[in-house]
């Protein structure tokens, strides 16, 4: 982390700006031919917002769109970059690629690429939770889509959780886009949150490029959890800027939408903001950049350094 | 030993693992009624009615194995696997692997299936192959009551997610059980319930009790026939089949799920591989038709092998060896 921040939202803005140069990198990697990823550009702030609400007992369940709630609870973005190419040194050792990276020592579990997944695995974690496993008092995070919104596993998930009173937060990211459709193409209703209120949730739904605005929410809410120990539900509305899947050329967006929400960046919005209130100036911010820049050309360095895993090691971990 | 039915098997390997182990539990669609003997002794914390939702039940059941708990499931019937596929084979089955070895999944899921009770196709379909062939699971289908006490016990111990199927027309057979809280039958163990030299007839579940009445009629008939109960069909006890195999260089395999990539063909295949050298006969596959379970008796029972069926393939199969061999 860069020796000049001292304010917590400089800090956010850090791990945004880490995040999008991760991505962005993987995005440059994946064109000269490294396994491709779904990255989650332009849905920073979800993850630095929500995950800067939660404590080291908490548990996060993400999915293939991972890399910011990853690097948000302090992933190192070597070890990610690793685990994309399918190195030994990647989180899981390569067995997962991008697509389902755990790391049980940040407390990111169970992650699927399966869409919706993570609602059916969320109760039995917060189950165990309340049932005496792990640190007393922890709460899970379950990070879904508006395309996993779309799977009946979400009702199923909503009405186990409140009729179990599971300490669970419901992070709904609705970014749009569902794999190449958009939303509007597959849902009648505009509002995911009233969902989880119908199944009796307290819900909310806030700017999901505003950091602040998530980290306030997403503050209060998990406070009431760890309160009552009642599930609770956040729709983020934010917007997916790159394809589904890299490389995509993003021919069947609209580019006037897109370029609506690009107007909305939720990194320029926090940059802009702080340097506003005079928490940033430029010779700062060129600081920050330049040192996020050397830690994602390092990352690219071990990564592509890392040794293949061994063949023989095929059948290791099938069974426990 | 007590005399039990299997349903009372069951029961009592539950109830001495929950006693045993705080983190085993219980849930699925009316559990603390069907097993309100456990909800009065273990707590409605422990033991959970769910609601009828198996995708979701399966799914809590494996991210509470992944936390720390070591829950059972009952799903009731085998058919109602396919809501809880997802659960099971995507995320027990692979999230170990995937992870590189960062989760366990200690889980069991419950299930019946089989003839006898007219209750039809969605009811009543032996899909236990499609979970053989899904990495990362075991799958366990007894037919004594000794066996389902003793490989339900083993199967709340292992660290894997164990699909447990019960054979509908078992459940209130009765037999010989250990009362021994102790009394556990390894999982990937197959058991050697006839001795035999001409014939090896492989079975699991009811059919089982097919191959030993066919093994009694053929030896009247001078023909000795082995039987071999696998019990556990992943891990799949490939020793004890090959030695018998070996010795008398006839396979039959037997069983009531359907035969296009069942177990049947995975052991054709196996001896065929591994034991080429010592078949005197082509193997014989004995298994359901490719059709769904009716309800009617008749029709049910019309897709189950019988022993006469077993009999009558032996039979040919000797018939063969003495031709060439005259």
């Amino acid at each position: 982390m860069n020796s000049l921040i001292g304010h917590p939202r400089l800090r956010g803005l850090d791990t945004m700006m880490l995040i999008r140069a991760y991505e962005e990198r993987l995005a440059i990697l994946q064109q000269q031919g490294a396994p491709g990823t779904c990255t989650s550009v332009g849905q920073e702030a979800c993850a630095v917002g929500v995950i800067g609400a939660l404590e080291s007992r908490d548990r996060i369940i993400t999915n293939h769109r991972s890399a910011a709630h990853l690097i948000a609870r302090g992933a190192e973005p070597p070890r990610l970059m690793a685990e994309v190419l399918g190195r030994v040194d990647g989180y899981c050792g390569g067995r997962s690629g991008t697509l389902h990276i755990s790391a049980s020592e940040l407390g990111v579990v169970l992650t699927s690429t399966i869409v919706g997944a993570g609602l059916s695995l969320a109760p039995g974690v917060a189950l165990a939770q309340i049932m005496g496993q792990g640190e007393k008092g922890g709460i899970v995070a379950v990070f879904f889509g508006d395309g996993a919104a779309c799977e009946g596993i979400l009702h199923e998930s909503l009405n186990l959780a409140r009729q179990w009173e599971l300490p669970i937060l419901f992070v709904c990211e609705n970014n749009q886009w569902q794999a190449y459709v958009h939303r509007l193409e597959t849902m009648a209703d505009e509002s995911i949150f009233n969902w989880a209120r119908g199944h009796g949730l307290e819900a909310e739904r806030v700017d999901g490029n505003d950091a602040d605005a998530v980290g306030e929410v997403a503050r209060q809410t998990v406070a009431a959890i760890r309160a009552d120990g009642r599930p609770r539900f956040l729709e983020l509305l934010t917007y997916r800027q790159r394809g589904h899947f890299e490389p995509d050329d993003q021919a069947y967006v609209d580019k006037a939408e897109l370029n609506r929400w690009l107007n909305h960046d939720p990194i320029a919005l926090m940059r802009d903001r702080l340097m506003a209130e005079g928490h940033l100036d430029a010779s700062t911010l060129a600081s920050l950049e330049s040192e996020v820049g050397e830690r994602i050309d390092a990352a690219d360095a071990f990564a592509q350094a890392s040794a293949w895993p061994d063949p023989k090691q095929l059948l290791d971990f099938v069974y426990a | 030993m007590a005399f039990l039915t299997i349903e009372q098997a069951i029961n009592q390997a539950l109830y001495e693992e929950m006693q045993r182990d705080p983190r085993v539990m219980m849930m699925g669609e009316g559990v603390a009624k069907s097993r309100a003997w456990l909800l009065r002794e273990f707590g409605a914390t422990r033991v959970r009615n769910t609601p009828l939702a198996e995708a979701v039940v399966a799914g809590t059941a494996v991210g509470a194995a992944a936390s720390g708990l070591r829950p059972v499931i009952d799903l009731l019937f085998a058919p109602f696997l396919t809501y809880a596929m997802d659960a099971l084979v995507n995320s027990a089955g692979k999230l170990r692997y995937l992870s590189g070895g960062q989760h366990e999944f200690p889980l069991v899921t419950l299930c019946m299936t089989g003839s006898g009770w007219c209750v039809g196709a969605q009811h009543n379909h032996n899909l236990e192959a499609m979970f053989v062939h899904a990495p990362g699971l075991k799958v366990v289908m007894p037919s004594t009551p000794a066996d389902f006490k003793g490989l339900l016990k083993s199967a709340v111990r292992d660290n894997n997610p164990v699909l447990f199927f019960t054979d509908l027309a078992l459940l209130f057979e009765q037999g010989e059980v250990p009362e021994s809280a102790d009394h556990l039958v390894p999982l990937g163990l197959a058991d050697l319930r006839r001795e035999g030299e001409d014939v090896t007839l492989v079975s699991y579940g009811k059919t089982v009790r097919v191959c030993l009445e066919a093994a009694e009629q053929l030896s009247e008939c001078g023909i000795s026939a082995e039987v071999i109960d696998l019990r556990s069909l992943k891990p799949l006890d490939e020793a004890t089949v090959l030695k018998s195999v070996r010795k008398t260089g006839r396979l039959v395999i037997v069983h009531e799920a359907s035969g296009l990539c069942g177990m049947a063909a995975e052991l054709a295949a196996l001896a065929a591989s591994k034991a080429f050298d010592a078949l005197r006969a082509p193997v014989v596959r004995l298994t359901g038709p490719d059709a769904p379970a009716a309800s009617s008796w008749v029709l049910e029972q019309a897709a189950v092998p019988n022993a006469g069926d077993v009999v009558s393939s032996v039979e040919t199969l000797l018939a063969n060896r003495s031709q060439s061999a005259s």
